[in-house]
């Protein structure tokens, strides 16, 4: 043991410096992105570039929304993505007051935040009307249509309600139009393509502006902000990794608007996988090769599967160590029993998203803050069968228990908890087979599982991918079932399987 | 077998009460239960009987007075080993439905690390004892018969040889034929053992076919105790008469 310390701290001494060496050579990054074809479709181009650039790097695809990815930037769990200016001064910035590019800029600066300058295209509302339509009628502008008051408008229902929408439009314009409608997305979409409309809002960079072959009005007075794409990426990448920070900025201004829609409507109506797309413009713009690997369904539903499971069993495991200890001391005192109660059982109100995004401050993304929501979201069940089934027990059988001698510890271990166990393990089977649904929503904050395929299904309208995700979600439910089945052969006396009642 | 030497009393009750939310179940009641006797507790439903049990073996504690065992006190530190010591039947058996007859007989003495050969041995001895059919010991208490029950829950409450038995109403479940059997071998089972006896019952000559000493209380109170014999000869109040006739009454119309 203490044959040769100078030898031992030498060796220690090279072994630090060689791992500081393969981490400087090798910079793991992670780039993020909204769950929206256009942002997903960035996060890869970024991801790419960051490779390209000699970083491992990682894409954690279409995270739940703009505070889940804001959040893990700060914390560092991810280090770029892509951000729009309007977004930033409007929802991240909304205290500071910033809204010029300028002062967006300095006011990220201030939080450790680089902004890079505008990528080319600005995704804000637009009005759209069909190509041969608006030539005919000879409108290029939002203002041209003054002159046309007896145009049929058609607006999605959100744009209709919203008070930056139509009702700004309209007085920002003086519009004079008397037939404006609500209507479904898709039914706009529809209703322009066969004239019962004339004009529909959408955005700037919408895959289906090519497919209908739309003309994108100008906004000459300027109504709406622009939400111009910047890539956002963490100001500590500029020592760690400066030529990954340098790649990003190779995009500034090199993603005009037209390229951004032919991207957009490649993945979005062709179904071209995003990560094609991305390489295919990194390809052609930047002469960039990167590697577009495209797992199997077999593949993608192993890895759900294992993501999925690991986040149902962790969450069970934990959610069992305090729930049952937390049942049996309900059960002994009744105002400790009625806090432990009404405590989880508010946990079990708070909307399952929300938890899930409160979560993240604390922990960050990916699979802890899914097990932590999933942790809590299964102690209501488990902690209530676990009261009830030791409650139940009749009293007879407790004075038994006691008046033979045995300690209260021996009393729990040899009469309490064998009786309850029915119970108990109703209540481990409803929470696991809870867990299983639940866990879906997990892919919102990057931890992948059956909700990744749900959430890209859902995307991009394709319901063989949400099947991908919802039909072994639903197998793993009904195996749960099953394994508590045989479970409860093992765990339950044969006593009591006799007569299922214990009173 | 009344007791032949006047060892110190097995049991002393001293002034003891307990009272439910203000209700007196039991009130200032004193006796002694002399080793080796067997005493028996009657009296009309709700008057403390089985309240006054639950003191004996410490499953409640007195609001007032002092329960003795042997010649010390039962308290919070002493009970789980005087119990022990004791040992107690209650009304329905009170059987844990998860383990067997065999295991429900043997879980005190196994958790406290009595050998295999030892705890067979003795489950064989004590089911010779009571008559209980070897091939019922590997069943579940669903599976019993509520004689077999009763004779398990007496087999329990014999496993560690107690002082002392306390058993409340053990057979007051049964059908009468069985019943007349049972009362027999239970006294032969006690005058074998020579255990002292503290029985729970609401049946006249139950108690006088058990009872070395009669307890007989009403609404919480010790009314009078002393052999069968005291409490027709010399009633301490009109209540003992009363008591007395109206279980022979009963009798008389059942068999009538
Ligand atoms: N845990 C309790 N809480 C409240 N009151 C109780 C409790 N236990 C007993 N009592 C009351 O105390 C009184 C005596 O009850 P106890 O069970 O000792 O009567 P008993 O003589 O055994 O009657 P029985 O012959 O019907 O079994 C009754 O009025 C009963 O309602
Ligand atoms: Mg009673």
């Amino acid at each position: 043991m203490k044959g040769s310390p100078r030898f031992a701290v030498l060796a220690l001494a090279l072994l630090l410096s060689l791992g500081a060496a393969t981490a400087l050579a090798q910079t793991a990054i992670t780039t993020g992105s909204k769950a929206f074809t256009e942002n997903v479709i960035l996060g890869e181009l970024l991801a790419r570039l960051a490779a390209d650039a000699g970083a491992v790097a990682e894409h954690k695809t279409q995270l739940g929304g703009t505070r889940i990815l804001w959040n893990a930037l700060q914390r560092g769990d991810i280090d770029a993505y892509v951000e729009y200016t309007g977004t930033l001064s409007q929802e991240i910035l909304a205290d500071s007051g910033a809204t010029t590019e300028d002062e967006i800029r300095a006011a990220l600066a201030a939080q450790g935040i680089v902004m890079t300058r505008p990528l080319g295209f600005n995704n804000t509302y637009a009005l759209g009307m069909r190509e041969d339509v608006a030539a005919e009628h000879g409108i290029t502008a939002i203002s041209d249509l003054r002159d046309h008051p007896d145009l049929d408008l058609g607006f999605t229902n959100e744009f209709m309600d919203r008070g930056d929408g139509w009702p700004a439009l309209r007085d920002h314009y003086a519009l004079p139009h008397k037939r404006v409608r609500g209507l479904d997305h898709d039914l706009a979409y529809r209703g322009i393509e066969q004239g019962a409309i004339a004009v529909t809002d959408l955005y700037s960079t919408d895959a289906e502006i090519r497919y209908y072959e739309l003309r994108v009005l100008r906004d000459d007075l300027s109504l709406f902000p622009p939400y111009e794409a910047v890539v956002v990426y963490r100001s500590d990448l500029e020592h760690r990794a400066p030529e990954v920070a340098t790649a990003f900025r190779r995009l500034e201004g090199r993603v005009p608007e037209a390229e951004m829609i032919g991207m957009n409507a490649r993945a979005r109506l062709a179904r071209i996988p995003e990560g094609r797309v991305a390489a295919d413009f990194l390809a052609t713009t930047f002469q960039v090769d990167s590697v577009v690997v495209v797992d199997t369904w077999l593949q993608r539903l192993g890895r759900n599967t294992s993501a999925h499971l690991l986040l149902v069993l962790v969450a069970l495991a934990a959610g069992i160590a305090i729930a049952v200890p937390t049942g049996i001391i309900a059960s002994r005192h009744e105002v400790a029993g009625q806090i432990a109660l009404g405590l989880t059982g508010i946990l079990q109100t708070v909307p399952a998203l929300a938890l899930l995004v409160l979560m993240i401050p604390l922990v960050g993304i990916n699979a802890p803050p899914a097990i932590l929501a999933l942790f809590l979201y299964s102690l209501l069940p488990m902690v209530r069968n676990t009261c009830d089934g030791i409650r139940s027990i009749p009293a007879s059988t407790w004075e038994s228990a006691t008046a033979l001698g045995l300690s209260s510890g021996a009393r729990l271990r040899l009469v309490e908890l064998p009786l309850a166990m029915p119970s108990i393990l109703a209540g481990v089977k409803i929470a696991a087979v809870q867990l299983v649904g639940f866990a879906t929503l997990g892919a919102f904050v990057g931890a992948g599982g059956y909700g990744q395929p749900i959430l890209t299904g859902i995307r991009l309208d394709d319901f063989g991918l949400i099947l991908e995700g919802a039909l072994p979600a639903a197998g793993l439910a009904l195996v749960t079932q099953g394994v508590f089945e045989l479970g409860e052969r093992g765990l339950v006396s044969k006593g009591l399987r006799l007569r299922p009642e214990t009173g | 077998m009344p007791p032949t030497d006047e060892l110190s009393p097995a049991f002393e009750m001293r002034d003891v009460s307990k009272t439910f939310d203000g209700v007196a179940a039991v009130a200032g009641v004193s006796f002694n239960v002399a080793a080796g006797s067997t005493t028996v507790l009657i009296g009309p439903s709700g008057c403390g009987k089985s309240t006054l049990l639950r003191l004996m073996v410490g499953l409640l504690t007195p609001d007032r007075g002092e329960v003795r065992f042997g010649d010390a006190p039962i308290t919070a530190a002493n009970v789980t080993a005087l119990r022990h010591r004791m040992g107690y039947v209650i009304q329905d058996g009170g059987l844990f439905p998860h383990l067997t007859a065999r295991r429900n007989v043997s879980l005190m003495a196994s958790h406290l690390g009595w050998s295999a050969d030892r705890v067979t041995a003795r489950t064989e001895e004590l089911s010779a004892l009571t008559q209980f059919p070897a091939d019922g010991l590997d069943r579940f208490p669903t599976q019993l018969s509520g004689g077999q029950r009763q004779r398990v829950s007496l087999m329990r409450a014999l496993m560690l040889d107690p002082d002392v038995l306390l058993m409340d109403e053990p057979l007051g479940a049964l059908d009468p034929m069985i019943r007349a059997d049972l009362q027999q071998e239970l006294r032969d089972i006690f005058r074998t053992l020579g255990k002292t006896v503290v029985m729970v019952t609401h049946d006249l000559r139950e108690a006088r076919y058990f009872g070395d000493a009669i307890v007989l209380l009403r609404d919480g109170r010790l009314v009078q105790e002393g052999p069968f014999g005291s409490l027709v000869d010399e009633p301490a109040e009109a209540f003992v008469g009363d008591f007395v006739r109206a279980q022979q009454m009963a009798r008389e119309g059942a068999d009538a």
